[in-house]
């Protein structure tokens, strides 16, 4: 990949990003069945004037969890996909192509749906387990054989684990309609419907999750050179392999513990990232997981302004973008070479 | 005078006079034979099972209209129409598969995880959510919805030409859109029609009669022949493209019609029983290594597809009875084994 240099500094870039990432949150805070203008937000968020108990409610009540799980989970997203493309040299992975999200939401509904285990905090480990073998079974179903360890391989693998969870998830929800109901509701993926304690009890995995994938970020430079020149400069790749995995698990497990699973997302924002920073994992991992809730809260606020005063549920409008992106870039590259 | 040469894997044999040459491989014949005796039986065993069971011995002759009143009225209304939607359905996934993995040249590529079969699903929601798409308007649905997206795909896919690649990433993308305009739609959906919509989505045998099995043993009736005549340059393209075209194969042209049999076939049997996941993925690679050949055997992987239909249906129907599990469910339970089977023996090739 050629490097592109870019005419303005990376640190004004950060900091645009930034900033675009807080007129999203804002606009996420405003928008919605009830509309309220961005200066009454931050009159409430302040504390400041006296904008009515209903507007307190709804801004506190509902927006804030909303908009704070939505920047959470996007940079848990956006991260986890960096980090695999940049692990695997694949640059069609994602943690929903490769069967990761599915194999977390399987362990889900496995945990509330069968074992009748209540509580997120309890959940989660279910989600970090299928996440965990999830990984594994695409990794070594798709690096083995003829063309093995290519982009298809692995996303047809990936593909396919995901269709066969799906399949186990079908015949769980169909024997029990009340998980049926509650599946299908958690299932498409939606930001809605979260408390405060919900961002507070996964904040922690997630924390530990991105500073462990930061830490794999030179790391994944030189794996970029090929295994031999990563354990020439140095790199243990076994180590190195074991901390992106963990650091991926457990952004995603706990990610899609409280949305269900969300597509493309990590697919898109790194691709999106590197045109700008170039390939250099230092820059682009902390682009992507500034980037990612960007698109996130793009996606969540569009969905609640296109079928109003319905709502189209983030993993879907996320889907519909991504898709297309996902096709044209196929189109573009020859990526069974890469 | 004929040339005939032997050897414990073929025969082959060559005239001058007509021009007309060939090989005989003993051991997919025998495969044939094998498969066709196991479908058969399978096949009278679920038109025998059910709370009226009837003997194997009285099935056969029946088969043939030949036995008691009652009993010919259970089979001909009763049983023969869903046995005959297992047969046909696993033979047309089985056969699509087999098309799809010489196409692409990967043992993971099916038709039902590339956008057609989901394509399928999406439009059988929106018809049940909108309110029509009882009985034979899902299966018309269902056709249709297959058919658009598998074309979408093939047409998406090209770019100076289709490379089995890039059909298969086009179809992720697709089968992507297809599973969320699908979930948009459960959500919306009142809980009746989303357990209309997840019952058809992971496949399902019960409450077949005539009026669904006819127009798939029409449409597989006429493909059959079709794609059997294929089977040469299949073979051929699983070569590689650029092998292919070496021996002399139009690769475009074989590529095209190859898949679009493969999108009719899957078209055809996903409307008629809902997407049967992993049939289309299992089947030719059990018939590869029965027959030990290169590519997937055609006939042998219609015949596994069918046997795998109809051992699943017997399995959701007869073994479990208190659950009730759809045929769907049954396939992808034993697809995780395939899956598995598959991967500790792909590493040796």
């Amino acid at each position: 990949m050629t490097r592109r240099t870019t005419p303005l500094p990376k640190p004004l870039l950060a900091l645009a990003a930034a900033g675009a990432l807080a007129v999203l949150c804002l606009l996420s805070l405003a928008v919605g069945a009830r509309a309220i203008p961005p200066g009454q937000v931050l009159a409430t968020l302040t504390g400041g004037a006296d904008a009515g108990a209903g507007v307190e409610a709804v801004v506190w009540g509902s927006r804030l969890p909303r908009t704070l799980v939505a920047v959470l989970t996007g940079a848990a997203l956006g991260l986890a996909g960096a980090v695999m493309q940049g692990l695997t040299r694949n640059p069609l992975a994602d943690p929903g192509l490769l069967g990761v999200s599915a194999g977390a939401a399987f362990g889900m509904v496995l945990a509330t749906g069968v074992l009748g285990v209540s509580g997120l905090l309890s959940s989660i480990w279910f989600a970090f387990g299928g996440a965990v073998v999830a990984a594994v079974v695409v990794y070594a179903l798709g690096s083995r054989g003829r063309g093995g360890g290519s982009p298809v391989s692995l996303a047809l693998a990936g593909i396919a684990v995901t269709y066969l969870l799906d399949s186990l998830t079908g015949g769980i929800t169909l024997t029990d309609p009340e998980a049926l109901d509650r599946y299908r509701f958690w299932s498409s993926g939606s930001l809605s419907g979260h408390d405060g304690g919900v961002v507070l009890g996964v904040a922690p995995f997630l924390a530990a999750g991105a500073l462990l994938a930061l830490s794999v970020a030179p790391a994944l430079n030189s794996v970029a050179l090929g295994d031999d020149v990563a354990t020439a400069l140095g790199h243990r790749l076994g180590a190195v392999r074991v901390r992106a995995a963990l650091a991926v698990t457990l952004l995603t497990g706990a990610a899609v513990a409280v949305t269900g699973p969300i597509v493309f997302v990590g697919l898109v924002v790194p691709h999106l990232v590197r045109m700008i920073t170039g390939p250099d994992h230092r820059w682009l991992l902390p682009g992507s997981m500034l980037l990612a809730p960007c698109l996130l809260l793009v996606a969540d606020i569009l969905g609640r302004v296109v079928a109003r005063p319905t709502e189209i549920d983030v993993s879907l409008v996320a889907a519909f973008l991504g898709a297309p992106f996902f096709i044209a870039l196929v189109r573009r590259r020859r990526i069974a070479e890469l | 005078m004929p040339i005939i040469e032997f050897s414990p894997a073929r025969i082959a044999f060559r005239m001058a006079r007509p021009a007309i040459s060939g090989v005989v491989r003993p051991r997919l014949v025998l495969v044939w034979f094998a498969l066709a005796v196991v479908t058969f039986l399978v096949f009278c065993v679920s038109v025998g099972a059910g709370d009226f069971p009837i003997p194997l011995n009285e099935v056969v002759p029946a088969l043939w209209g030949d036995g008691e009143p009652g009993t010919l009225f259970v089979m001909r209304e009763l049983r023969l129409p869903r046995a005959l939607a297992g047969l046909l359905t696993g033979a047309a996934f089985g056969l699509a598969g087999a098309l799809f993995q010489a196409v692409s040249r990967n043992p993971l590529a099916s038709p039902d995880m590339l956008g057609i079969t989901q394509g399928a699903g999406a439009a059988v929601a929106a018809g049940v959510v909108a309110g029509f798409g009882a009985g034979l308007g899902t299966q018309a649905l269902g056709l249709a919805g297959a058919l658009a997206a598998g074309i979408a795909v093939y047409l998406l896919a090209w770019r100076r030409g289709a490379s089995g690649y890039r059909i298969i990433l086009v179809g992720i993308g697709v089968s992507w859109m297809c599973v969320s305009l699908t979930s948009y739609l459960l959500s919306r959906a009142q809980l009746h029609q989303a357990q209309v919509v997840l019952g058809w989505l992971v496949g399902n045998l019960g409450n077949r009669g005539w009026e669904h099995v006819r127009p798939t043993l029409a449409g597989v009736a006429v493909l059959l022949p079709v794609v059997l005549l294929l089977t040469r340059l299949q073979r051929t393209l699983h070569l590689g493209d650029e092998v292919a075209a070496g021996l002399g194969a139009p690769v475009q042209r074989t590529r095209m019609a190859l898949l679009l049999c493969g999108i009719a076939l899957t078209a055809l049997a996903t409307a008629a029983a809902g997407p049967i996941l992993f049939v289309a993925l299992a089947a030719p690679q059990i018939a590869r290594r029965l027959a030990r050949a290169g590519a997937p055997p055609l006939t042998a992987s219609a015949l596994t597809g069918a046997t795998l239909v109809l051992v699943a249906d017997l399995i959701s129907q007869r073994v479990m009875t208190d659950l009730t599990l759809p045929v769907g469910v049954v396939t992808g339970v034993l697809g995780a084994p395939v899956l598995l089977w598959q991967l500790a023996r792909t590493g040796r090739r």
